[in-house]
């Protein structure tokens, strides 16, 4: 191994991506997108949703559970209607999410001491969201129904006896429930998968393509020389996007740092070992750019998204599924962000995850260094 | 490093019986020859008839399906890493770096072939001066006109003063004076001793070398000097024939016994034919006979073209290939 001819080929990497405004541009402008994109864009939070209401009732008791509805956070009263037809008309062009009917003897009936029943037509195109309407309604109806129970019971003297069970709840590591505590920790595995296998699988296939390979190669610079003077600018760029992301997560989007910065900075080093061997062999594969760029989006970037566990909780997907997840370097790599991001996890109970991301950065870059050689074919 | 003053044996190339085989396709068949130190050693044939994967072997690239190649001492196949200590490499297509400046383009390549820091300088001098880039050092590589491209490429070949060079047709797309040029350096490397190899598919450029093989369909069909080969490879004797109309005169000496071959050269036919002097007023006659008026008619000395076409075709018949 000559260093002389190792920086000679980093040097001239370098270059390219200086004078390549596209890369700049990848390298510069994403890692920033990403985060505000997923910070803002993608919430999982449901608040406010719009709900329609027609009160055919209109007494004190109807509004006094419609003011339930307005003070929770979850609801938002968009409209009050006057007819059953123009509540169906805001669910159907998607202006409602939930459409309330109370029944024009609500008052009469509660008074009476009889059942009930309050109308709700939820919007279920997307089921998650339904359930969650759903579930939020009952509870908002509920409360209100044992303030009736109470109302009456106090009306006709009897002692108050207050709920025997409840629930005393404790949010942890994310206390303000905020999605994006959950999902930003897990866009450093995108950025990083774009930089590493998009990219030089970008630049390396394009030797292939133009032919400078050809001309490398009858050089006396070795196959790995090559390899690691491609890669090693690309290493410094993903190393200083992983900073960039959590300067971000942490300064801007308040996302709690809790973990120690070595594990992040060694976590994140040896992901980008697996990337970058991924871009690079498949670039040594398919030797055609466009080839190469959609089969490294294809193999990092979608079960970094999809698979990782970023978005979607890995528990929760069909057993077959989460099997697969395991041969994934992205689920191991997000599984350490998040716990280093939010819990504070002391490294030494990282191993589950840091031991297997070891072993495939290991097992790609031994696979990428065997798959170049210097010949032609 | 080692010096490339290495001693570099009196053949710098030798070739035996090398095989370069894509599945069913012989692009290499049995190929023998030798090339000596100095040596401009031309290897001329039509695109795809090898040459490439030839160089390409030589230089390391490609593995040879069989048979041996040596190239500074050392087999190809075996020590690649050893051969490429000791040449310098022009790929067909132009394959330094666009985005790269001139004098980025060099360094890379001074660093890549191990230039001493001592010596970087020099050699970059040297090479500038060469490919007549003084003062160009800042250009943006892609932004040279052809022939000022090939003559960098050229310049970053032989940073690490090679004993050897491959180029593989170092002219195509290069404009006539550019590639006049471009010879003028090469014969100036011949003279310091480097061996050149050197492909071409022009005919006028093979008459710069030294000594030629001409490649026909992985073969090699003819070897020797240019005058060697104008002397000894034709079948025969040429005649000039300027006629009217051409197209007729082609036709019709076609089924003249006596014309082993007919090529249209520009405006002008090209004859073979056993004797050319005892052929020309029978040719002249035959030619009336068919409506043809002759206005010159004379025996010519070939061309390496006339060698060339004359070889494929008599390579061809014994294949029973139609041209």
């Amino acid at each position: 191994m000559s260093l002389t001819r190792l920086l000679a080929i980093a040097r001239k990497e370098i270059l390219h991506i200086l004078r390549d405004s596209r890369s700049l541009g990848i390298v510069v402008i994403m890692p920033v997108t990403l985060m505000l994109l997923f910070g803002y864009g993608v919430n999982l939070d449901l608040k406010g949703l719009p709900v329609y209401v027609f009160d055919r009732d209109g007494s004190q008791q109807s509004q006094d559970l419609l003011k339930r509805f307005q003070s929770n956070e979850y609801f938002h009263i968009a409209q009050v209607v006057d007819s059953y037809p123009e509540l169906t008309r805001a669910l159907d062009d998607g202006h409602a999410k939930m459409g309330i009917v109370i029944p024009w003897d609500f008052s009469q009936r509660l008074n009476r001491g009889d059942i009930v029943g309050v109308q709700a037509l939820v919007d279920s195109t997307d089921d998650n969201t339904a359930n969650v309407l759903i579930g939020y309604a009952q509870a908002v109806v509920q409360g209100y129904s044992s303030q009736v129970q109470l109302d009456w019971l106090q009306a006709h003297g009897q002692t108050i006896q207050p709920a025997p069970v409840s629930v005393q709840t404790r949010t942890w590591y994310n206390e303000d429930l905020e999605s994006s505590s959950f999902i930003i920790p897990g866009v450093l595995a995108l950025v990083m998968s774009v930089i590493g296998a998009f990219l030089t699988s970008l630049t390396i296939a394009r030797e292939w393509e133009r032919g400078s390979m050809e001309q490398l190669i009858s050089t006396p610079v070795t196959a790995m020389e090559i390899m690691l003077g491609k890669l090693a600018p690309y290493f410094v760029l993903g190393m200083f996007d992983v900073a960039v992301c959590a300067v971000i997560a942490i300064s801007w989007f308040h996302v709690p740092f809790r973990g120690s910065y070595i594990t992040l900075a060694v976590s994140s080093a040896l992901f980008m070992i697996v990337v970058l061997s991924l871009g690079f062999l498949i670039s040594v594969l398919a030797k055609n750019q466009f080839a190469a760029s959609q089969i490294a989006l294809l193999i990092t970037f979608l079960p970094a998204f999809l698979l990782s566990g970023f978005l979607f909780s890995i528990e929760q997907m069909p057993i077959v599924l989460q099997w697969i997840t395991r041969i994934l370097p992205a689920r191991y790599y997000v599984s350490v962000l998040k716990k280093i991001f939010l819990k504070g996890t002391p490294t030494s109970m990282l191993y589950a995850d840091l031991i297997p991301l070891t072993v495939f950065a290991f097992i790609l870059a031994i696979a990428a260094t065997r798959s170049f050689h210097k010949r032609l074919e | 490093m080692p010096e490339p003053a290495n001693p570099v044996p009196a053949n710098s190339v030798v070739v035996e019986n090398l095989v370069k085989r894509f599945g069913d396709f012989v692009a290499v068949d049995r190929l023998n020859l030798t090339v000596t130190k100095g040596e401009v050693f031309g290897f001329l044939g039509p695109n795809g008839a090898g040459k490439s994967t030839t160089i390409r072997m030589l230089c390391g690239l490609l593995k040879p399906t069989s048979g041996r190649a040596q190239v500074a001492g050392f087999d190809v196949g075996r020590k690649p890493e050893a051969v490429r200590q000791h040449i310098g490499y022009m790929s067909q297509k132009f394959s330094l770096y666009n985005d790269l400046k001139v004098i980025e383009n060099l360094r890379l390549f001074a660093g890549l072939y191990s230039v001493p820091s001592a010596k970087l300088k020099d050699r970059i001098e040297w090479a500038l001066e060469m490919a007549n880039l003084k003062g160009q050092e800042n250009l943006i590589t892609g932004t040279l006109p052809g022939g000022w491209k090939q003559r960098l490429a050229l310049g970053c070949a032989v940073l690490h003063q090679p004993p050897i060079l491959f180029l593989d047709e170092p002219t195509s797309g290069v404009d006539p004076i550019s590639r006049r040029q471009f010879w003028d350096l090469i014969h100036k490397m011949a003279e310091e001793g480097v061996t050149v190899f050197v492909t071409t598919h022009y005919m006028e450029e093979a008459e710069y070398c030294n000594r030629l093989a001409l490649i026909f369909r992985g073969k090699m069909v003819a070897l020797g000097t240019p005058s060697e080969l104008k002397r000894d490879s034709m079948k025969g004797e040429l005649l000039l024939v300027e006629c009217e109309p051409l197209g007729t005169a082609v036709e019709a000496l076609q089924s003249a016994s006596e014309v082993m071959d007919a090529a249209v050269f520009g405006s002008a036919l090209h004859l073979v034919v056993q004797d050319a002097v005892a052929a020309e007023p029978r040719i002249q006659a035959y030619l009336k006979a068919h409506g043809v008026t002759v206005h010159r008619i004379e025996k010519i000395r070939p061309t390496l073209e006339d060698v060339f076409v004359s070889i494929t075709t008599t390579s061809d018949a014994a294949e029973g290939r139609k041209p």
